[in-house]
């Protein structure tokens, strides 16, 4: 079943719908209540490879639903150190709780500078409400 | 800015039923309601309803009718009163205006086409249609409910005036009243499964559609996406998808639609010719044989180089792989033969495969 509509103090926003949750010098990014819905029942995570690089601003990959494909955005740049399996093996985790166990990857993160010109919760719902 | 979206007369329905709502054709549809995967289980498992009433229908009479007809449709129109036959209208060069299907009623024949090719239809045939045959667009006053799925029968047998409609073979159509809306009931469909549309007037839909919704068992309503992955499991094709003006039903695999001994509409001499000749391409239908999910527009790989090029894909929620359609050379059409799909740069495995993909069958009742 999907997840109620909610978007946690704790993280910071990417305009594309993507979240970053800083635990100390690695971050764990995923997609939004907002992003889930707008893309329907996920059934495919094309992951990048741990070790790989990402980079703020830029695709490090792909959630599918059945009608659509939607690039995930890294919200900051680093190398990637875990991929969450779960995801890959039943990808509508990410409908059911996309700010737990809907996790996309974990990255070690080169510049957490750029954390700041994230948006907090409330300036992301304000960002949603002019859509 | 885009014209505005046309609703159907069960729009209200489709927002209380919290349906993700899009735009098709140039209406505004259900997309999906609690989730497309499950309402496409429900189709093949138990029932499911569709509202189509986006879809066009254009009614011919009068004298000549059947004659004027067979110069604008391919298939042989050798159908009584009660019943339908699936057939496609061509352009001169063989290109497909529109897949269709006509049925024969007792005073006229109906047409019901895809509601992007209605204009298309209708100016094809105002062209063709002599004096004395009349030529009307019912779209506006016909609304369209599909109920389909193995369990149909159960639902809609509480609400049948007489029970006539339940022994309907395949493609028959008759006329009833189902919860005291006057309907054509037809044993069409295009989701594989077995089931019927019905036809009523416009603004009686919700009545007909509340009362399908309140049987015992009711089916569940299902929208557009469910309604695309079940035909593509079937490997039925669709217009704009794998059908067009730069396609012939040759290639597209619709040989068996078309009266080529006997026919006399616009295209045939193309489509004989093709038929003797062979095309250089065929529409097949594949599955990927590793995980991926092909989208349209994604070239066809065939050692290495493309080939061809990918009209519908989807992840098959029966199958629970990537399954999908494409144009290619015709000898790679043949079932079995490995290709590759260029999904977003990365090269993934498939074979061609024999239509339908999955075990479903719209004769049994």
């Amino acid at each position: 079943m999907a997840a109620e509509e909610s978007y946690p103090p704790d993280l910071r926003y990417h305009p594309e719908h993507d979240w970053v949750r800083v635990e100390g010098e690695e971050a764990v990014f995923g997609i939004t209540w907002y992003a889930q819905d707008a893309l329907g029942e996920v059934v495919y995570y094309d992951p990048p490879e741990v070790g790989a690089t990402v980079a703020k601003d830029r695709s490090y990959g792909e959630l599918e639903s059945v009608k659509a494909v939607s690039d995930i955005y890294a919200p900051a740049s680093g190398e990637v150190v875990a991929v969450n399996q779960a995801v890959r093996d039943r990808p509508e985790v990410v409908n059911e709780d996309p700010y737990g166990e809907g996790w996309l990857i974990r990255v070690r993160l080169s510049d957490p500078s750029e954390l700041e010109s994230l948006m907090d919760e409330p300036a992301y719902r304000e960002y949603l409400a002019g859509l | 800015m885009a014209d505005a979206l046309a609703r159907t007369s069960l729009h209200g329905r489709h927002l209380a039923l919290g349906a993700r709502m899009g735009a098709f054709a140039g209406w505004e549809m259900p997309l999906h309601y609690e989730g497309a995967r499950a309402e496409h289980r429900a189709v093949r498992e138990a029932a499911g309803l569709f509202d189509v009433s986006h879809m066009g229908q254009l009614e011919v009479s009068g004298p000549g009718a059947r004659d004027a007809l067979r110069r604008a449709l391919t298939n042989d129109l050798a159908i009584g009163p009660g019943r339908g036959q699936y057939t496609l209208m061509c352009d001169a060069g063989g290109g497909v205006v529109d897949d269709l299907i006509v049925y024969a009623l007792p005073d006229r024949y109906m047409l019901v086409v895809n509601a992007s090719n209605a204009a298309a239809c209708l100016e094809h045939l105002d062209a063709l249609l002599p004096e004395g045959v009349e030529l009307a667009d019912r779209s506006a006053e016909v609304a369209m409910l599909a109920l389909q799925g193995p369990a149909w029968a159960e639902a809609l047998r509480p609400l049948l005036a007489t029970p006539a409609a339940l022994e309907l073979e395949y493609f028959e159509i008759a006329e009833d009243l189902v919860a005291g809306v006057p309907c054509l009931i037809a044993r069409t469909g295009y989701t594989g499964e077995p089931g019927v549309e019905l036809l009523c007037p416009w603004d009686e839909a919700p009545r007909l559609w509340d009362a399908l919704m309140a049987v015992d068992r009711p089916p569940a309503p299902a929208g557009l996406v469910a309604r695309d992955t079940l035909r593509l499991e079937m490997g039925y094709p669709l217009y704009g998808q794998e059908l067009s003006r730069a396609r012939t039903p040759i290639e597209a695999g619709l040989r068996w639609a078309c009266d080529l001994e006997g026919g006399v509409f616009a295209g045939v001499d193309v489509l004989r010719r093709q038929a003797e000749e062979g095309t250089p391409e065929r529409l097949a239908a594949f599955r990927m044989t590793e995980p991926g999910i092909p989208r349209p527009g994604q070239d066809v790989l065939v050692e290495g180089r493309p080939a061809g090029r990918v009209t519908s894909g989807t992840l098959s929620p029966c199958l629970e792989v990537g399954i999908g359609m494409a144009y290619v050379p015709a000898p790679v059409a043949a079932p079995g033969t490995d290709i590759a799909i260029d999904v977003r740069g990365k090269t993934k495995s498939a074979r061609t495969a024999r239509r339908p993909l999955v075990g479903a069958s719209p004769k049994p009742s």
